[in-house]
């Protein structure tokens, strides 16, 4: 009986640690959303100094971009922020919960793209955008119930 | 078109890639203990740091030509990828649920493509 007794103390602090591990990665999508804006700008930059015949610019120039471009490398430092707060959030958490749950950065950063980018929207693209974050939502809960 | 195809190839290659950074990530947190040696010394956590690196440097390249709007949420076909690595390695169980949204996903970067071609 004791040993019965014992077990919902044990769920109570799992679920404590598990939504900690939500929130973290929640926090985490507003880092992305951020990471994203600087890359691009830094992608745009490479690509007005090192044009390609109009097409996107080479592997060597992306590689020395993520280590040379100041943009670019700040968007990779916040991903090694990101990182080291996922790998924390990983510890209490499924893979297959917490992964799917960076995709509310999509939110910010199709938010981004308009604002800071001028980038077209239109119908067919929030709806891809929807259907995405909606499977993603979708794959969470997946993992949570059988 | 606003977005080249190429760039697309290159983000979608980009996200298959990034996939298995999450499998070397999660295996290398299941590793860790209290002690600050068991982070240095973990080869797993160097791996998946190196493997995103790659992954970051198609997606860089893709990311000079096109919209960050429609490539962004492209990397979700990485998501699908870990899904089949979680239940491949960790044998994280794939519910009907699950298969949805990996469902979900595919006609939503579909709609994306159909959008980027309305242009």
């Amino acid at each position: 009986m004791s040993s019965v007794t014992a077990l919902p103390e044990v769920r109570i602090v799992d679920a404590d640690k598990r939504r900690r591990a939500v929130l973290i990665v929640i926090f985490c999508t507003l880092i992305v959303g951020v990471a994203q804006y600087l890359i691009k700008l830094g992608a745009n930059q490479l690509a007005a100094h090192h044009s390609n015949h109009g097409g996107s610019v080479s592997l060597t120039t992306a590689v020395m971009g993520i280590f040379t471009n100041p943009s670019i490398f700040s968007g990779y430092c916040l991903y090694a922020v990101f990182t080291v707060l996922f790998v924390i959030a990983l510890r209490d958490g499924e893979l297959s919960i917490l992964y799917p749950l960076i995709s509310l950065g999509y939110v910010w950063v199709a938010i981004i793209g308009v604002l800071a980018f001028h980038e077209s929207m239109n119908p067919l693209k929030l709806t891809g955008i929807a259907i995405i974050m909606a499977g993603v939502a979708v794959l969470g809960r997946g993992g949570s119930g059988k | 078109m606003t977005t080249p195809v190429s760039s697309i190839v290159l983000v979608l290659v980009g996200s298959v890639i990034g996939s298995f950074g999450a499998i070397f990530l999660k295996s290398g947190a299941n590793a860790l203990s209290k002690h600050w040696t068991s982070i240095a010394y973990n080869w797993r956590l160097a791996v998946g740091i190196l493997t995103y690196l790659l992954s970051s440097v198609l997606f860089v390249k893709g990311m000079s030509k096109g919209e960050l709007s429609l490539l962004f949420p492209m990397v979700s076909l990485g998501y699908i990828c870990t899904l089949v690595w979680s239940r491949l390695f960790f044998h994280e169980p794939v519910t009907k649920v699950k298969l949805a949204g990996v469902g979900l996903i595919l006609i939503g970067i579909v709609f994306l493509g159909f959008g980027n071609a309305m242009h």
